[in-house]
């Protein structure tokens, strides 16, 4: 039970809650009838992926990826930090030095790859959002079904 | 449909779920992705290109690429509502047409402008906020390197000011002051601007985008300082690219693409 | 550097620069829009070109360009091998070719957004031409939203049911871009990188084949891949959108658009994933290849049935798509050969296809098959090229259509996969009846007045038959018949292609 708990919902939490806010927004955008209940579906997706990456990217007791311009020494105040976490870890910390040396800033990566994802999610819906307002002049619904049975006639 | 959306959302999730079970723990430092590439970052980044904000190191220098390109999203974005929402075209579109005519007639004896009442006490509340605004926008955008920000929030920032203008002194009036025209010409100079640097570059010997070269261009700097300087200026092209483009896609999607009426 | 080696990022930046430049100059003159982006394609296609000799001449085929000079894996890089160099040749090709057609086409279908359309046409070029040649998983990604991006918007601006075929595209698009996107998320969580190779030399070292993690993201890469493909049963949204959208759209998209997601469907399974992961797996590549078994009858069925020409051409889209996933999931060389070899072939032949039936549209106003009757004797020299695209559909010997499918056949047989086998043949069988009977149609048939949508509500547009010839603009014949040339050169040098192939297959361990 300890096991269920700590391991599998606590330590990744974070996966868990991604996986159903997307399968929420998967379902909407395949199954919602109203156009704009889609995008609002496809906003939720993609914002899921988002969480994911970032997950990806975070670190225990890690700070911003903004380093101490002005404190001294570059990055006098995270290798603090690193130090305390190389501690717990000791045998992970000897093995990739690295790691132990950035354990004290979260991983920067994620976050630009999501900075542009972001910037795409913003962009595809407002194309979308265009091509249901001319939608909705062509056929005077945003209702799949109601254009469906326009188009036939 | 709603058994298949059904189905295929169960279905995809049940095999995201078995993966969950594989990932490393969420939040240790040395999983995968965060011992391997993102360390070079973190600990070379401000040895590199001067910039302490990590986020923007990686963003304007080592996948400067990815984030032109970026750039050119948000610009292609903009022109595609614009390419869609001219074509409207059916018999709803010239009823929608008809009453805006006669709007238009109504509008004229009663010569009220916009049709909206200039409401005086929202309208002083924006005059003095808006400098503010930009203000603490191209604070934004400078200051990209230093703190959290960069050229996409401060040209986000610059368009919620633009759009704030044109919800209360009404669409036309703000685009007699920033017209289409020029906003679209502002989008492309933006991009222009970054893929200009990195041409720049190119041109001078080196891989496009590699800023190192450009300290033959910046007075009294070395290859390191280059790269931060450049960062500045390729950001002041996001910002510009970014600001006029979101300001378009308000104004087309809150007008139907004839930019005669805003919200 | 020299000029030659910034060659790879030059095939981009021509049309980059292009969309961009064209836009300024389109604000203040329309007319100037054509010329600008004929010369960015053109200077791409030159470009393109060295690209192809310099990998041709390396001893290790392998161009690389190092995006913003940092090294591989920390920054973004530009590979080509003999795999994507001829991809990316035909696509800057084919681009080159549709851009000199759609000079009337677009003054026609899309008049006062000239701008807008040729800016727009540029940048679905540099997306498809970016995916093309990243080596950068990441980046591949953001190139799938600019061409995706594009293409909606080039799509939309179509008339009657495009923007509600375009929607339902965002829908598919979308969630195959954030597929591809989770997917590249698994490989990373797992590897830590974003380089392909990198990523592939990761796996390799550490094993990490066995891991779930990676299967689920291969799964989910392959998915995403096939919904932008247009594969099997992820093809809905494909016919609609290309038979609405304008005809230089079309002309451009159905051509290059799902080639390349094929050719990226090729670089995950040999260069970033191991043969031997992706077929050892069980029933998973037999699954495949029946699904590209029924993408090849369905298709070229649903072609047959169709009264549009443009719809047919969009359906045989999809067979043909069934045609190439097959070949590289049929897990042999001769396959593989194949399938690359088909994607430069079927990338021209659709070209050709869909460029003389935009002259048709351009003349008749309609794509009624009716209003082929007789064309023969209006339109000899697109109907020539017609024919002659039609034949390498088919596969009739001095075309290129012919050599590929011969690879794809032979690949089937030693795979010992029948079903295969037999799928192509009845699918180039059916081919050959629907493009005889359009043949038949336009030799033999008498021309008719042809249908005019309008006229549905009772009032005809303006529509003055002219007696005798009436045949396309040059600036319609000299693409098209590039087009269709080229495929018969093509399949004169397929021997010289194929061995320039062969040296990506070569390295493959099946």
């Amino acid at each position: 039970m300890d096991w269920l708990t700590m391991d599998l919902i606590v330590a990744r939490f974070n996966y868990w809650v991604y996986i159903v806010l997307m399968m929420i927004g998967l379902y909407a955008m395949i199954a919602k009838n109203n156009y704009m209940k889609k995008l609002i579906g496809m906003a939720i997706f993609q914002t899921a992926i988002m969480l994911f990456y970032v997950s990806i990217g975070t670190k225990k007791g890690a700070s911003i990826p903004i380093l101490d311009h002005h404190g001294g020494e570059h990055g006098a105040g995270s290798a603090h930090i690193a130090g305390e976490a190389a501690l717990k870890v000791g045998e992970a910390a000897a093995a990739f030095p690295e790691a132990a040396a950035a354990a004290g800033t979260t991983n920067p990566l994620p976050h630009v790859l999501m900075l542009t994802a972001i910037v795409v999610g913003v962009a595809t819906l407002g194309v979308a959002m265009a091509v249901v307002q001319k939608i909705n002049d062509q056929y005077g619904s945003i209702e799949e079904d109601e254009v469906l049975k326009r188009i036939k006639l | 449909m709603k058994k298949v959306g059904l189905l295929t959302v169960l279905l995809t999730g049940a095999l995201l779920m078995v993966g969950v079970f594989d990932f490393p723990a969420w939040g240790d430092p040395y999983s995968p992705a965060n011992r391997y590439l993102s360390t070079h970052y973190v600990n070379q980044a401000e040895k590199e290109t001067a910039v302490p904000n990590l986020v923007t190191a990686v963003l304007a220098d080592y996948r400067s690429f990815d984030t032109m390109l970026e750039t050119s999203v948000v610009f292609i974005a903009g022109l595609a509502i614009f390419a869609i929402l001219r074509s409207i075209e059916g018999p709803l579109v010239q009823a929608r047409k008809r009453t805006e005519s006669r709007e238009k007639r109504a509008e004229k004896r009663d010569a009220g402008g916009d049709g909206q009442d200039p409401d005086l006490i929202v309208q002083t509340t924006v005059r003095l906020l808006l400098p503010t605004i930009q203000l603490f926008a191209f604070y934004v955008v400078g200051h990209g390197h230093h703190s959290p920000g960069g050229g996409f929030q401060g040209g986000v920032i610059l368009a919620a000011g633009l759009i704030l203008v044109a919800m209360t002194f009404g669409l036309k009036n703000t685009l007699k002051q920033f017209s289409e025209r020029r906003g679209l010409a502002f989008g492309s100079l933006g991009v222009l601007l970054f893929a200009g640097t990195g041409l720049l570059c190119a041109l001078m010997g080196t891989q496009f985008l590699d800023y190192s070269v450009l300290e033959a261009v910046y007075p009294f700097t070395d290859e390191i300082m280059a790269r931060s300087h450049s960062m500045l200026v390729v950001e002041i092209g996001v910002a510009l690219t970014v600001m006029s483009m979101l300001y378009l896609i308000y104004a087309n999607l809150a007008s139907h693409g004839d930019m005669k009426k805003g919200l | 550097m020299t000029l030659a080696q910034q060659a790879p990022a030059l095939i981009l930046l021509f049309p980059f620069f292009g969309a961009l430049l064209t836009l300024l100059i389109g604000l203040y003159r329309r007319s100037w829009c054509w010329p600008a982006t004929v010369a960015a394609c053109a200077a791409s296609a030159l470009a393109a070109w060295s690209t192809v000799v310099q990998v041709a001449e390396s001893s290790n085929a392998l161009v690389t360009y190092r995006m913003a000079g940092w090294v591989p894996p920390v920054g973004i890089e530009f590979r080509v091998d003999a795999l994507n160099a001829g991809v990316v040749f035909m696509i800057a090709m084919v681009s080159l070719l549709v851009a000199i057609f759609s000079r009337t086409v677009v003054i026609n279908e899309t008049a006062g957004k000239e701008h807008f359309f040729y800016t727009l046409f540029q940048m679905l070029i540099v997306g498809v031409l970016g995916i093309g040649l990243t080596g950068d998983a990441f980046n591949l990604y953001v190139f799938l939203e600019i061409s995706s991006l594009s293409s909606y918007a080039l799509i939309a601006m179509g008339r009657g049911r495009a923007a509600f075929s375009c929607f339902n595209y965002i829908m598919m698009g979308t969630i195959g871009a954030s597929f591809y996107l989770l997917g590249v998320g698994y490989l990373y969580i797992k590897t830590g990188s974003l380089n392909m190779v990198d990523i592939s030399r990761i796996m390799h070292e550490q094993d990490l084949f066995q891991t779930s993690t990676i299967h689920i993201g291969f799964l989910f890469i392959l998915i995403g891949v096939w919904i932008k493909m247009a594969f099997f049963p992820l093809h809905r949204w494909l016919p609609n959108a290309y038979t609405f959208a304008p005809t230089a759209t079309s002309a451009l998209a159905a051509p290059i658009m799902t080639k390349v997601s094929i050719y990226v469907m090729i670089r995950y399974m040999y260069t970033v994933f191991d043969p031997n992961f992706v077929f050892g797996m069980g029933p998973r590549s037999d699954v495949v290849v029946w699904l590209a078994v029924i993408a090849m009858v369905v298709g070229s069925f649903y072609a047959l049935a169709k009264r549009k020409l443009k719809m047919m051409l969009a359906y045989l889209v999809i067979a043909e798509v069934g045609y190439m996933v097959g070949g590289a999931w049929l897990a042999n060389k001769t396959g593989l050969t194949g399938a690359i070899f088909h994607i430069m072939a079927d990338g021209l032949m659709t070209a050709a296809l869909f460029l003389s039936a935009g002259a048709i549209y351009y003349k008749r106003k309609s794509y009624n098959v009716t209003a082929l009757k007789g064309m023969f004797q209006k339109m000899p020299f697109t109907m020539g090229a017609f024919a002659l695209a039609a034949l390498s559909m088919i596969g009739i010997p001095p075309t290129c259509g012919f050599f590929s499918k011969w690879y794809l056949i032979s690949a089937g047989i030693e795979a010992g996969h029948y079903g295969f086998v037999g799928g192509l043949l009845f699918s180039s069988l059916v081919n050959a009846i629907l493009f005889f009977r359009l043949l038949e149609y336009a030799y033999y048939g008498e021309v008719e007045t042809p249908y005019v949508a309008a006229g549905k509500r009772g009032k005809k547009k303006g529509f003055r038959e002219k007696s005798g010839r009436d045949e396309a603009p040059l600036s319609m014949l000299v693409p098209m018949w590039s087009a269709s040339l080229g495929l018969v050169l093509l399949g004169f040098y397929s021997g010289e292609v194929i061995a320039f192939i062969s040296r990506y297959v070569a390295e493959v361990q099946f």
